[in-house]
């Protein structure tokens, strides 16, 4: 027994008093392919302390966990929350606020409770082959082409697209679903089923994001793929990181987000989470992204906006949608 | 079981909306149809398996379980591929075939559930003692006077019972409902509940919509008990059962129906071949995992159906509602729930696998029990008197009476309860860290971050495992019934 004891010791003596820094994150964030373990890594470098990830299943399970364990939280840093999620987290008082990190958006993007670590446009993907792809919501609409999308209900990118169409068209977005009724093969509940099914050929398009076919350029050597550009300008997902106040590790929380947004945590970001990273590191983006779609319009409801337009523009979604 | 539904309660008061009332009526109304469908469809199906005999039988009874044990978006994307606008029966009718809306649910549930069925009836015509097949053909009686006398006695005693178990099934439905069901109007209450936890934080409203379902599943449960008749056949002697004389239609209707459930199993495969190449290293600590779960939740589940099973056969009501109950509690409410209630006290990373076993046990108890329920009905019925007659009681009751005439609804039961673990998503979820994930959250986060094909490969893995756990104690059980 005590021989048991003394070799626990051997084997864990590098854990036995370093701090350990809580970051509750999203599944796809710390999966061996994902951002996370190269972050970690890169960060214990620097701190003489061990990252912990504590993974939730998507952006919203972050936001339910954290209102369930309120200030029980055993997290310090929490990364993986989107601007259409931001307001409610706020509303949650649990989170302190943040250093302002220079950022490079393609819209100001200042806020004093989150900062922003990684960024996409949503876009329609689909097949270079694909004849006369559309230039906006309309043509889409007048168009035989078929789409699959994600459901605002369970899914962030569906949320987006929802937002999408009322940043674009306001009070006309009603009637722009009810056009695109005839468009939508079916409504999936993430964006893995709705991507998939569009895979298999099941759809000439799917709701994703610019720079979805740089994933399959860079990791699969395909370039079969592209987006279509649309002229209303494509609706902004920046994904965020925040500090809680019941941190437990203040310190380390703020150098984590620090370094969350310098160059070498920056530019593990586009190949593994294949978004665009906040701020574009000095080595600037890994080749193959200068394929992707350029849009000139950003759209981006402010959070405020943006969480009081979610339940009544989720509404209107559904009503034009049920036959 | 109700602990959780509390824990959310609680947190801000049961609240319903007139949205929901559009998804109770989808709801409903997919799973009449789905188990109606399936219980038809199983009625001629499982009348020409125990008519029929020829090689590959018992393979081809054993390959039944395995649509019911595969993790739904596996088998989604199976049906797509067979019936979907680029499909292969699109491909051979050159136009694509009109799968998204009700058809495609209904198809999907079909394909899930006309299996279930097809087991329980075929297990319901080996019960029908060989004595009265006998002295039917004895008498003469023609084909059509056997149906009405012998059959269909079984029939009314088996069919509430397999409608109750699969409408139970789709009521919780929730991604293959949303995703082949082509938009919004196809909206479950499973999917208000999702929403209500994930997106809106409003436990309460979950909480309301969780006690709607289990509502819906106690009327559903109460109806089948009224409707179901008791066999009154009596005891036989065991006699090797008496082939019925078969129709030629039997070939054609048994071809069908493996041809049905074989093709997306068939595109599972094909789909999933090239992934096992490039499978990651961490499914295999997942696998294991995975396994472990699987075993502890079968011996679990298995543990507490028998008893609930015969208090149940012995005429308490509230022995079945209990064991039904569980299958219309969302994974979900249950493991959020539970996670309510132990985060005060304790990690949640550190329960995280006792937790999905005991949840995974949990949802496996109604199959097991309506599998187990007919035949302990029919044990207490016949041998009851004699055991206590002869004094046989405790331990040797338990090893000469109850297990050799169970086994085969036991080994059936604990396969199913093993497979339907291995395949969970909804607690594990919620509970696991980065270092505890399990098979089917290997897949999902996978198919996350654009690795389809590796997605594709490790499903296969869990399919060949499921089925394997599946097959071992299926067999098992049918061996030890002879």
């Amino acid at each position: 027994m005590k021989f048991l004891t003394a070799l626990a010791f051997l084997v864990t003596p590098a854990f036995a008093d370093v701090p350990v820094l809580n970051v509750l994150t999203y599944d796809s964030f710390t999966a061996d392919w994902g951002p996370g373990p190269a972050i970690a890594k890169g960060f214990e470098a620097t701190c003489a302390c061990k990252v912990n990830y504590i993974a939730a299943g998507d952006g919203g399970a972050i936001l339910s966990r954290l209102k369930m364990e309120g200030e029980k939280s055993e997290a310090d840093v929490v990364v993986g929350l989107d601007t259409s999620l931001m307001e409610a987290a706020r509303a949650t008082g649990l989170f302190a606020p943040v250093t302002a990190q220079p950022n490079t958006l393609p819209v100001p993007f200042a806020d004093p409770d989150f900062q922003p670590f990684d960024w996409g446009w949503f876009a329609f993907v689909h097949l270079k082959t694909l004849k006369n792809p559309p230039h906006n919501f309309k043509e889409l609409a007048a168009s035989n082409l078929k789409v699959v999308i994600e459901d605002p209900r369970s899914s962030t990118p569906g949320l987006g697209l929802v937002m999408w169409v009322k940043a674009a068209y306001g009070d006309q977005a009603g009637a722009i679903w009810k056009d695109l009724a005839d468009n939508i093969v079916t409504v999936t509940p993430s964006w893995d089923e709705a991507y998939g099914l569009f895979l298999k050929g099941e759809a000439d398009m799917v709701l994703s994001y610019t720079t979805s076919p740089a994933y399959h350029l860079i990791a699969e050597k395909d370039d079969t793929k592209t987006a279509a550009l649309f002229d209303e300008g494509h609706y902004l997902q920046v994904e965020v990181a925040g500090k809680l106040k019941a941190a437990k590790q203040p310190a380390l929380a703020d150098q984590f987000l620090a370094y969350l947004a310098g160059d070498a945590a920056q530019s593990v970001l586009p190949t593994t989470n294949w978004m665009y990273p906040a701020k574009t590191p000095a080595a600037g983006l890994p080749a193959g992204f200068e394929t992707l779609i350029q849009p000139t319009k950003s759209l981006l409801l402010s959070p405020a906006e943006a969480e009081a337009a979610r339940g009544p523009a989720i509404e209107e979604w559904q009503a034009a949608l049920a036959k | 079981m109700l602990a959780p539904l509390a824990a959310l309660a609680l947190q801000s008061g049961l609240v319903l909306r007139a949205a929901d009332l559009a998804a109770l009526r989808f709801t409903v109304t997919q799973a009449a149809l789905s188990a109606a469908i399936s219980c038809a469809l199983a009625v001629p199906l499982a009348r020409a398996l125990v008519r029929r005999s020829f090689p590959g039988r018992g393979a081809l009874m054993t390959l039944l379980g395995a649509p019911f044990l595969l993790p739904t978006i596996v088998a989604v994307l199976g049906i797509v591929t067979v019936y979907g606008r680029s499909g292969w029966v699109s491909t051979l009718i050159g136009a694509p075939f009109p799968l998204y809306g009700m058809t495609g649910v209904l198809l999907a549930h079909i394909f899930f559930n006309l299996p279930l069925a097809t087991r329980i009836l075929v297990q319901g015509w080996h019960a029908i003692p060989a004595e009265r097949l006998r002295l039917a053909a004895t008498l003469g009686l023609p084909a059509s006077a056997r149906f009405r006398h012998l059959e269909l006695p079984m029939l009314r005693a088996q069919v509430p019972g397999a409608f109750l178990a699969i409408f139970l099934v789709c009521l919780t439905s929730f991604v293959v409902a949303l995703t082949l069901g082509g938009g919004p109007s196809a909206t479950t209450i499973e999917l208000a509940i999702y929403q209500a936890l994930r997106f809106d934080f409003e436990p309460g409203h979950a909480a309301a919509l969780a006690g709607l379902q289990a509502g819906l599943a106690a009327c559903a449960v109460w109806v089948a008990a009224r409707v179901t008749l008791p066999e009154a056949m009596g005891a036989g002697l065991d006699r090797a059962p008496m082939a019925l004389g078969g129709s030629v239609g039997d070939g054609p209707v048994i071809a069908l129906g493996t041809l049905f459930l074989a093709l997306p199993l068939v595109a599972v495969l094909v789909e999933g071949l090239p992934g096992v190449l490039v499978l990651p290293a961490q499914v295999w600590p997942a696998a294991g995992r995975s396994l472990v779960a699987a075993l502890a939740a079968a011996a679990l589940a298995t543990g507490a159906a028998l008893p609930l099973a015969l208090a149940a056969a012995r005429g308490s009501r509230w022995a079945e509602l209990v064991a039904m109950l569980p299958m219309v509690a969302s994974g979900l409410v249950l493991g959020t729930g539970w996670f309510l209630l132990l985060r005060p006290l304790l990690r949640p990373e550190t329960v995280a696998l006792p937790a999905t076993i005991t949840a995974n046990a949990l949802m496996a108890l109604p199959f097991l029990m309506r599998l187990l329920l007919p035949e302990a009905r029919r044990l207490v019925a016949d041998y009851d008197r004699l055991a206590r007659a002869t004094g046989l009681q405790g331990l040797a009751r338990l090893r000469f009476l109850t297990l050799p005439r169970l086994a085969r609804p036991l080994g059936l039961g604990a396969g199913i309860a093993a497979a339907l673990s291995m395949g969970d998503l909804g607690t594990i979820a919620l509970f696991a860290d980065q270092d505890a994930a399990t098979l089917p959250l290997v897949v999902q986060r996978l198919a996350g971050a654009y690795r389809m094909e590796a997605a594709s490969g490790a499903a296969l893995l869990l399919v060949a495992l499921s089925f394997t756990l599946f097959a071992l104690f299926d067999l098992g059980g049918r061996h030890a019934a002879k």
